[in-house]
């Protein structure tokens, strides 16, 4: 059981190290739309926990 | 005789040309038409029903907008050789790869169990006890995919989206007026005036038209079926053909609960397909059929978008081309998302109207990302190279997807909150 969850941290691990540098050129255009898209899933995440928050009090 | 002749030769090429696609057709057709899915089906007999024929326009605009999207999956896949998951992972990094993965997992997983109420709703209709379509279903897909071939896979799966043309019969059989339907159909209009209904109506009609699973599907499809950058004109053709298909389903479906269940509320596909049958049985018995068969091709891809995503991160084997020996992880994560998803509709007191208004707003979630992504993606010259979105594409894609973005956030913000638009 412990062999398999270190494995798979491993693999975890092995992911994050392959893929840690964006092959993308990080142009003004791509990084303002990774700003934006930021904004916009917080804005939505905090959205839905505002309806999470009121349906328990409710 | 020189004209018979001639004639004979054109009409013999055109047979040849229609079996020559019919070989190679797919992914695109199986996608688009997948978008009908049980979901989609009950979406368009709402519509029908409220607002008749009005909104047929709005429809048709659809075409575009779907073929516009999708089409940009067969290049990127065509060129790349990277499915949507891996593109995203390589493209932008670990952070956006990981959010993407786990969100397509819960959209994917999600979207199964509404397909699965579609499914066993539909064939309650006729009597068919829940448990029974889970396992026929399970078993008929296993059936499908583990017979190690994608061609297989793909020509079955072209057969079930052939049944999903059961709704133009019906339409016929319930005698529209095809005055009424050009006259109120077709010319743009906003039935009663633009209020929050109809806002939330049209919404929901784009949020069934394009969804996050589409994207990851069709790329890993292309990939998977081994697509090159010369099949490209192919590739685009198959996904014409298949958004204008899955709109003209979507229009006759409306032909049908616009005609009989004009003014009833609709709350689902088998709900409609129930109260046809009191007036019109074989109609709502085609609806049934249709229904079964949306969310039946609806499993049919979403399961395998979720299982092509996590092989092509995990670096598993994950072709339908190998074996279940050759691929266990692929087919295990398959079998886990259909058995689980599956196994909810049989849990007496599930709560399967919040799971179905929970997939709009975590759909919502993963749409905007992939859509973005997708367009810098082919805005990537480097990689793309003379198939990098031109300027008209940039401008037309761009477009669409803003506008996709910004309609489909106001729908979930609206399944969230109510009485926000009125």
């Amino acid at each position: 059981m412990m062999r398999s969850l270190s494995r798979l941290v491993r693999k975890f691990h092995s992911i994050n190290v392959r893929y840690r540098n964006p092959r993308i050129g990080m142009s003004p255009a791509v990084r303002t739309s990774l700003m934006a898209l930021r904004l916009y899933l917080l804005l939505l995440v905090a959205l839905m926990l505002y309806k999470f928050v009121s349906l328990l009090v409710a | 005789m020189n004209v018979f002749a001639k004639l004979y030769y054109r009409l013999a090429k055109g047979a040849k040309a229609v079996q020559l696609y019919l070989v190679i057709a797919g992914p695109g057709i199986v996608v688009m038409v997948a978008d009908n899915d049980a979901g989609g089906i009950t979406t368009y007999a709402a519509t029908g029903a409220k607002y008749g024929y009005s909104l047929i326009w709005f429809l048709l605009l659809l075409i575009p907008v779907a073929y516009y999207v999708q089409e940009m999956t067969v290049r990127l896949g065509a060129v790349t050789k990277r499915g949507h998951a891996e593109a995203i992972f390589a493209g932008f990094g670990a952070f956006w790869g990981w959010f993407s993965l786990v969100d397509l997992m819960i959209v994917d997983w999600l979207t199964l169990v509404t397909e699965f109420i579609g499914m066993t709703s539909a064939l309650e209709i006729f009597g068919i006890p829940p448990w029974f379509t889970f396992a026929a279903v399970v078993l008929l897909l296993a059936t499908i995919v583990l017979n190690g071939r994608y061609w297989t896979w793909e020509k079955i799966a072209l057969l079930f989206c052939a049944l999903n043309l059961v709704y133009i019969p019906g339409a016929f059989m319930v005698h529209p007026s095809v005055h009424d339907i050009v006259r109120q159909g077709l010319m743009p209009n906003l039935p009663g005036g633009f209020d929050g209904q109809l806002f939330f109506f049209l919404m929901a009609n784009i949020g069934t038209t394009i969804a996050p699973w589409m994207l990851f599907f069709q790329q890993s499809a292309v990939v998977d079926k081994g697509l090159l950058e010369k099949d490209i004109p192919w590739g685009k053709f198959d996904t014409w053909l298949g958004s204008v298909l899955t709109v003209v389903v979507a229009v006759f479906i409306v032909v049908v609960t616009g005609t009989v269940l004009r003014g009833v509320d609709i709350d689902s596909a088998a709900q409609a397909s129930a109260q046809l049958q009191e007036t019109h049985h074989w109609v709502g018995t085609f609806m049934a059929i249709g229904l079964f068969d949306a969310g039946l091709l609806g499993a049919i891809c979403i399961s395998l978008a979720s299982s092509w995503a996590f092989g092509e991160i995990f670096g598993w084997a994950h072709s339908l081309n190998t074996n279940i020996k050759e691929a266990p992880w692929f087919y295990a994560c398959y079998f886990f998302m259909l058995l689980s998803a599956g196994a909810v509709v049989l849990i007496p007191g599930a709560p399967l109207v919040l799971i179905t208004l929970f997939v709009q707003v975590i759909a919502v979630t993963l749409l905007p990302a992939a859509l973005v992504f997708l367009i810098l993606l082919l805005n990537d010259k480097e990689n793309m190279g003379e198939y990098t979105n031109t300027r008209t594409q940039n401008a037309l894609g761009g477009t669409i997807v803003l506008l996709i973005v910004v309609l489909s956030t106001l729908y979930g913000v609206s399944v969230l909150f109510p009485g926000l638009f009125g």
